[in-house]
């Protein structure tokens, strides 16, 4: 198995392209392409097209640039990305906002902390009163004495964290995430609960997110958190508020994984097998818009990755965002979705059937 | 080389086996699924037995089936390795535990 520690775009591979990785996806080898399809399945179950039902949640994608290279990464992020979003981009996120009913704004990245404007930005999100979401991989925290601050800078600011801890066990976060990652992510959850995350009162809230270290779909996110709290409480004394099990998507660096490791077609049959049509008044898309660090619209941050813009004529940029128009489209669908219908369903929020 | 006897795509073909008896296949299938739901045992403490049996009757469809199950219900390596033991100390204490009857068949005929 390959150890991958540099993206795919910057090794040159051809799943860097979305558009292979979209071919790869769609020659699924089935003669009776309709009960294959996404969009199929989406009629059968009276869905399509799929229409969102609200603005409520802007996914910013603030830059692909990382400390880690994760080998599930859906993002191709790593330390050899350089696209990050610009400060002129996040003013016209942060119009956006003020002008429609997004009540929250979820930072992604990458790394978003790595972004040189991620600080300005999160003080005028704060300013402009919406709730915050940081996507923080815990290691950035530890990466540099200028990130040491962090768990003070999130506490001023009210910010909810989501950290991706793949499981409560050495060997699993790290032959997902890279050597070492597991203790460093130990001790930024020490540093974040030492300012309060994640602890009783206090109503700075950490949650962690667990994703299978595999081929495999995730257990119950119920079951999962009892283990997780039993667990980082006794052998590390960390606590955290929620867990969201979340299924890894067959896109970019998780799909090299399946190909690579010979799982890809048990992989995507067992997703479409497993399609559960109560996971689609959940799904993430219907109430979240995401945003390119360059400022362009997607459905998600998953189409995000795959260049699949937001559709039906609505503004492709956040300079130009009209709500109503937004509100209107129709969701773009394609076969990566099965990863968001499986078993109980999977966002960025965790389960959602 | 000849065709092995064990075909790992068999196991998603389990379901087939209702084609030339439908009426007791159905019966099966739904006993199954009914044991394996929620029920005084968790949906994880039962994938792990099964896990273990699988091992003692040696049938790698269901060893496949069961290490997928026992990771996507929530066990980690080391519960799932545990599992294995417990199956190969009931393995290995059935075979020892005939020593008694030995040494009492050898006690008999001895002087």
């Amino acid at each position: 198995m390959s150890e991958a520690t540099k993206s795919l775009k910057s090794r040159k591979h051809r799943l860097a392209s979305s558009f292979i990785q979209l071919k790869v996806l769609n020659d699924n080898g089935h003669s009776n392409g309709e009960a294959y399809s996404f969009e199929g399945k989406l009629h059968a179950a009276g869905h399509y097209p799929l229409k969102p039902l609200k603005t409520e949640i802007l996914q910013v994608n603030i830059g692909k640039m990382c400390n880690q290279t994760c080998r599930h990464c859906h993002v191709d992020a790593g330390p050899d990305r350089k696209e990050i979003m610009t400060r002129e981009v996040m003013q016209q996120c942060i119009d956006a906002v003020k002008n429609s009913d997004f009540n929250t704004v979820d930072l992604t990245g990458g790394a978003p902390e790595m972004n040189p404007d991620f600080r300005w930005f999160v003080e005028k999100l704060d300013k402009a009163g919406v709730n915050i979401i940081v996507r923080c991989n815990l290691t950035i925290i530890l990466a540099n004495p200028r990130y040491y601050d962090l768990p003070e800078f999130y506490k001023t600011h009210n910010v909810v964290i989501i950290s991706s801890l793949p499981h409560y066990s050495a060997r699993r976060t790290d032959a997902q995430r890279g050597e070492g990652v597991f203790a460093k992510s130990i001790q930024a959850l020490k540093m974040l609960n030492e300012v309060g995350y994640g602890m009783d009162g206090s109503g700075l809230e950490l949650h962690l997110v667990y994703n299978p270290s595999g081929a495999y779909l995730p257990p119950s996110q119920e079951s999962l958190k009892k283990d997780f709290k039993r667990r980082l409480k006794s052998d590390f004394d960390i606590e955290f508020n929620d867990l969201y099990a979340i299924t890894n998507m067959p896109i970019s660096r998780f799909l090299d994984y399946l190909i690579q490791s010979g799982n890809y077609d048990a992989y995507t049959d067992k997703l479409l097998e497993a399609f559960n049509p109560l996971a689609i008044d959940g799904l993430m898309c219907r109430n979240t818009v995401s945003v390119g660090w360059d400022g362009y619209l997607y459905d998600c941050d998953f189409n995000q990755m795959l260049d699949l813009k937001i559709g039906d004529k609505a503004p492709l940029h956040i300079s130009e965002f009209d709500e109503e128009m937004m509100l209107t489209r129709t969701i773009i669908t394609n076969q990566h979705c099965f990863g968001c219908t499986a078993g109980s369903g999977s966002s960025c929020g965790g389960e959602i059937a | 080389m000849g065709k092995p006897y064990y075909i790992e795509e068999d196991l998603f073909k389990f379901g087939s086996i209702t084609e030339f008896q439908p009426e007791l296949g159905k019966k099966f299938f739904s006993y199954y699924n009914a044991v394996f739901e929620e029920g005084a045992l968790t949906e994880r403490e039962k994938a792990l037995i099964a896990l273990a049996v699988s091992h003692t009757v040696q049938c790698p469809y269901c060893i496949d089936a069961y290490t997928t199950a026992s990771l996507e219900k929530g066990a980690d390596e080391e519960q799932m390795m545990e599992a294995i033991h417990v199956a190969a100390a009931i393995r290995g204490g059935a075979s020892l535990v005939h020593g008694v009857q030995m040494m009492n068949k050898v006690k008999e005929i001895s002087m």
